[in-house]
């Protein structure tokens, strides 16, 4: 390989690497944040025991994820520096501001407030402990919301003029603003609040499961009764942010066939315009060649995707890659502008196909938790049992597919974290082989001061500690999940900010354990 | 004064509030290992910033944002040319955090000594690296014409970093004794103080030879009455923690630390990174700068958020106040 194609495929493996490894976590963190903060909201306003149990176990999880999502954040904050040095130099001027800002507002948020939550629990008055919470969630939203802009405008530069061969930027607003952003962050979020739900569901149905196997007499009714809370949330949840995902994704969509037509044709592997163009569900295609060998379509619907009706044109691969050539000339390598197709086109249905599988199942699993008007008397469960899945008004149907039903609902926890993971491979591979769309290339991004030796060193280093990191990670987090809520009682005493040092108060507290400690 | 020089003083502050609130994480870090005997003690070290260490990291974090909103150049030379050096510092990072949060998740003897090397190798060497680095910004590397770093990572291991590392090694480990003294309760205090003392005596020797050298080659008036007040405040904090007023011994020796951190970027000014190739090539304020549109919008946004930040963090560390005591440590 020559040197310069090495130099731009290890940074952007290592990019690729670090950057989908972060976005494991950031969606469950972002949802758990504002879960747990509901519950907890819960459990305040009603003093109900289930709730408090529920807030501390989905607590302790979301914890040991985020302590995960802020490690790898930070080396995604220099990473630009560290090997993409001439991207950073050309976009600094406009794509620095919202890092900067997404520091200075969110991360600082987010973390103060974390600590305060984790330790705070005998330290403040309940309500501004649970105000702390929501101040977490609240600064995750805003987090992804600085990321966001900054990533679309690379997707979708605005907002700029080229000076001295630097970009510049002359409207802020546009930056933060433009359609890209809102319909994107709009998608990210319902996607992260559809993974976060899928988790509570697999988590919950998990508990329920072994709960429904235990004789009855040992079966501790509290603990039920808040896994049955987390079943039913999560799947509403699920519902509820799943359909906002597939309307997102679809203005997604819509927004991206104006932008970059190049991804759409590549994400349907169209490589002649059609009108009206058919979606793809199944190709086997040849980048050579040029066309597919083999597909399965569904006529007229990428038409209904790009442009809302099921007739209009949508231009192919080849079509952009000639108009691209002629607008672009030989700025890319080869004067190809073609991204690699078939991981595109895979990507794509991945991430719908997955993610709307945990859509499907939490729609399903509400119903099937379905409570009294719908059953006979007989089948009613309270709200501390075990609920049977898998029966008509009257009948339960075969303990068998009670099983799978229960088995399905734990699986459903993965599904929306490899639809994530496609999702971002889709954008930032379809994009290429631009870094900025039509201002610069990928290839002339990278850092030239940096050997390939420097960066392999680093990318092995970063994939074996993250690879260590993994494992140790979903060892805890099954672990804790496993173990299922504590019977950890609230604290009984609202605890008040004294003076310092002053009144009996303090004293007597001196010597009490903290209830938080590492 | 243009906005780009105000840019300056306020990437400075950033990288002051760094030093002297992740320095005393870092002293803490290392003396889990040098000042704690046992597990319960281990914990009380860890559990004073527990509740802070992720805000004070998040001063770095808003450094390397800042330096990229409105110094892209500084940001992309200093971070592509110091690449080795910063993948420790990152891998450092990532360890550490994430030893805090998960070592006390499993009532495992191992697993616990485990993460308990990993916080002290992880808060020894970044604090040790931060030095080199800052040692090597002000003495100037390598840059060529293009802005691009033209050394390689020998050329950083030179005797004026490395001593430059050995001093933030030993001033952190100060600051985080002095911290530990002014935190904790019992015998632990007791010692925490005794070994500030140590440290203290080592690090104004290293400091001072340091900060000379800083100051033959690099110094003006201004800088030297910048280390003026570095070192007076350094012989202050020994002063007080032997009296043992170890609030104001933490005031001091953070003193120091704002004031060595102030004289490493007055010396700097109005170069950003010096080349020692050709003095033409040095990236300065104005042309590793941001346009004035940029810095203007981030002028307002660091000028609403910042009092903003020092507030709530504040707040925190007075939530936090109470001093702790092995007793405190739930089993
Ligand atoms: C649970 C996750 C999940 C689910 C169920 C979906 N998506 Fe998605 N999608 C993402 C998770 C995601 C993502 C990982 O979050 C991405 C990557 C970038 C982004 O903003 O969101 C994304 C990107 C993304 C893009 C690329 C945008 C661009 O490159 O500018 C499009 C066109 C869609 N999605 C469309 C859809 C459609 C039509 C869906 C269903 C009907 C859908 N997505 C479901
Ligand atoms: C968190 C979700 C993200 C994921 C999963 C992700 C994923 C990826 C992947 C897989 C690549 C390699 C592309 C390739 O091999 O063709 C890449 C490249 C890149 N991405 Fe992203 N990305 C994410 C967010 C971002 C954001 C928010 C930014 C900007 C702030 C960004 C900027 C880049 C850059 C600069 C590159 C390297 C150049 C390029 O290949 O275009 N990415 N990303
Ligand atoms: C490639 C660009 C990215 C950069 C530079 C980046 C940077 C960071 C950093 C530095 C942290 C740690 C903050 C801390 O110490 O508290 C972090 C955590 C986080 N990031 Fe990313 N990130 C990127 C991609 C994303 C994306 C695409 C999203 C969301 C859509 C996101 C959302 C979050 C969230 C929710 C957290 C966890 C909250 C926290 O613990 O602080 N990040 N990120």
């Amino acid at each position: 390989m020559d040197l310069a194609l090495a130099h731009e495929t290890v940074a952007r493996w290592q990019f690729g690497v670090t950057t989908v490894y972060h976005f494991l976590f950031v969606p469950l963190t972002i949802s758990l944040a504002a879960l747990t903060a509901g519950l907890q909201t819960a459990w305040v306003r009603t003093n109900r025991e289930k709730y408090f149990r529920a807030t501390k176990f989905w607590g302790k999880l979301f914890l040991i994820n985020i302590a995960m999502g802020v490690v790898t954040g930070i080396v995604q904050e220099f990473q630009f520096g560290m090997n993409w040095s001439d991207y950073s130099r050309f976009v600094g001027d406009i794509f620095g501001a919202p890092l900067a800002m997404e520091a200075l507002i969110a991360f600082f948020f987010e973390s103060t407030f974390i600590g305060l939550w984790i330790f705070g629990w005998d330290r403040l008055p309940r309500r501004i402990h649970l105000a702390c919470i929501w101040m977490v969630a609240i600064g995750t939203v805003l987090s992804a919301y600085f990321i966001l802009a900054a990533n679309s405008w690379m997707q979708h530069p605005v907002g700029y003029k080229v000076v001295n061969g630097r970009a510049q930027l002359t409207d802020i607003g546009k930056v933060l603003f433009q359609n890209t952003t809102l319909v994107v962050v709009f998608h990210t979020l319902t996607a992260a609040f559809l993974t976060g739900a899928a988790f509570m569901v697999g988590i919950a149905a998990y508990q329920l499961r072994r709960s429904s196997r235990q004789p009855a007499e040992e079966r501790d009714r509290v603990k039920v009764a808040s896994m049955r809370t987390s079943l039913r949330l999560g799947l509403v949840v699920a519902l509820l942010a799943g359909l906002g995902a597939a309307v997102s994704g679809d203005a997604l969509g819509k927004v991206m066939f104006e932008q970059q037509p190049m991804k759409m044709a590549a994400a349907e592997a169209l490589w002649d315009g059609q009108s009206p163009a058919p979606f793809s569900i199944f190709a086997v295609g040849d980048v050579s060649k040029g066309h597919n060998s083999v597909e399965v379509t569904v006529p007229g619907l990428l038409s209904f995707l790009a442009k809302g009706n099921f007739s209009d044109e949508v231009p192919g691969i080849n079509d952009t890659n000639a108009a691209e050539k002629a607008k672009y000339g030989d700025l890319a390598r080869n004067a190809d502008y073609r991204p690699n197709i078939p991981t595109t086109f895979w990507a794509f249905r991945w991430m719908i196909g997955f993610g709307m599988t945990s859509f499907v199942i939490g729609a399903a699993g509400l119903w099937l938790t379905r409570r009294r008007f719908w059953l006979a008397p007989e089948f009613r469960r309270d709200g501390d049992e075990v609920p049977l899945l898998m029966l008509t008004r009257t009948k339960p149907l075969s303990p068998f597919l009670d099983k799978w039903a229960w088995r399905l609902a734990v699986w459903t926890m993965g599904f929306p974290l490899i639809a994530n993971s496609w999702g971002w491979i889709f954008t930032e591979m379809g994009r290429q082989p631009w870094a900025v769309y039509g201002l610069m290339t990928t290839a002339s991004a990278v850092s030239p001061s940096v050997s390939v030796g420097e960066q392999v060193t680093s990318l092995t280093v970063f994939t074996v500690l993250y690879g260590i990191l993994a494992v140790v990670e979903v060892k805890l987090l099954v672990k804790y999940a496993k173990a299922g809520p504590t019977d950890e009682q609230p604290p009984t005493r609202d605890p008040r900010l004294r003076p310092p040092g002053g009144g009996a108060d303090a004293d007597a507290d001196a010597d009490k354990p903290l209830a938080f400690a590492y | 004064m243009h906005l780009h020089d105000f840019w300056f003083l306020l990437i400075a502050v950033l990288w002051t509030g760094y030093f002297f609130l992740e320095g005393f994480d870092f002293g803490v870090g290392i003396l889990t290992r040098l000042l704690a005997r046992d597990e319960r003690e281990r914990r009380v070290l860890i559990n004073t910033i527990g509740p802070v260490w992720d805000g004070n990291e998040v001063w770095l974090l808003t450094a390397g944002g800042a330096t990229f909103a409105a110094f892209p150049n500084w940001y992309a030379t200093l971070f592509s040319g110091f690449y080795l050096p910063l993948l420790l510092i990152l891998v450092c990072l990532i360890v550490r955090g994430v030893a805090f949060e998960y070592r006390g998740k499993r009532d495992d003897e191992r697993w616990r000594r485990n993460w308990g090397t990993a916080i002290f190798w992880c808060s020894l060497l970044p604090a040790f690296l931060w030095g080199v680095a800052f040692g090597n910004i002000v003495r100037g590397v390598k840059i060529d014409q293009h802005m691009e770093y033209a050394g390689d990572v020998w050329d950083l291991l030179n005797p004026y970093a490395l001593l430059g590392g050995l001093v933030t090694l030993v001033l952190f480990t100060f600051h985080g004794a002095v911290f530990t003294a002014l935190k904790t309760l019992g015998d632990i205090r007791e010692r925490a103080r005794r070994t500030a003392l140590g440290l203290g005596a080592l690090t104004a020797v290293l400091a001072l030879g340091f900060l000379s050298w800083t100051q033959a080659d690099h110094g003006d008036a201004w800088s030297l009455a910048a280390m003026i007040v570095a070192v007076a405040a350094l012989l202050g904090a020994l002063g007080c923690n032997q009296l043992g007023r170890e609030g104001w011994a933490f005031v001091l020796s953070g003193v120091t630390i704002v004031a060595a951190v102030a004289m490493l970027f007055l010396s700097l000014y109005p170069d950003v990174m010096p080349s020692t190739l050709n003095p033409a090539w040095s990236l300065t304020v104005s042309n590793a700068s941001a346009s004035p549109y940029t810095l203007k919008i981030m002028t307002w946004v660091a000028g609403i958020m910042t009092p903003v930040v020092l507030l709530y963090q504040g707040w925190t560390y007075w939530v936090f106040r109470r001093r702790i005591g092995v007793q405190n440590i739930p089993a």
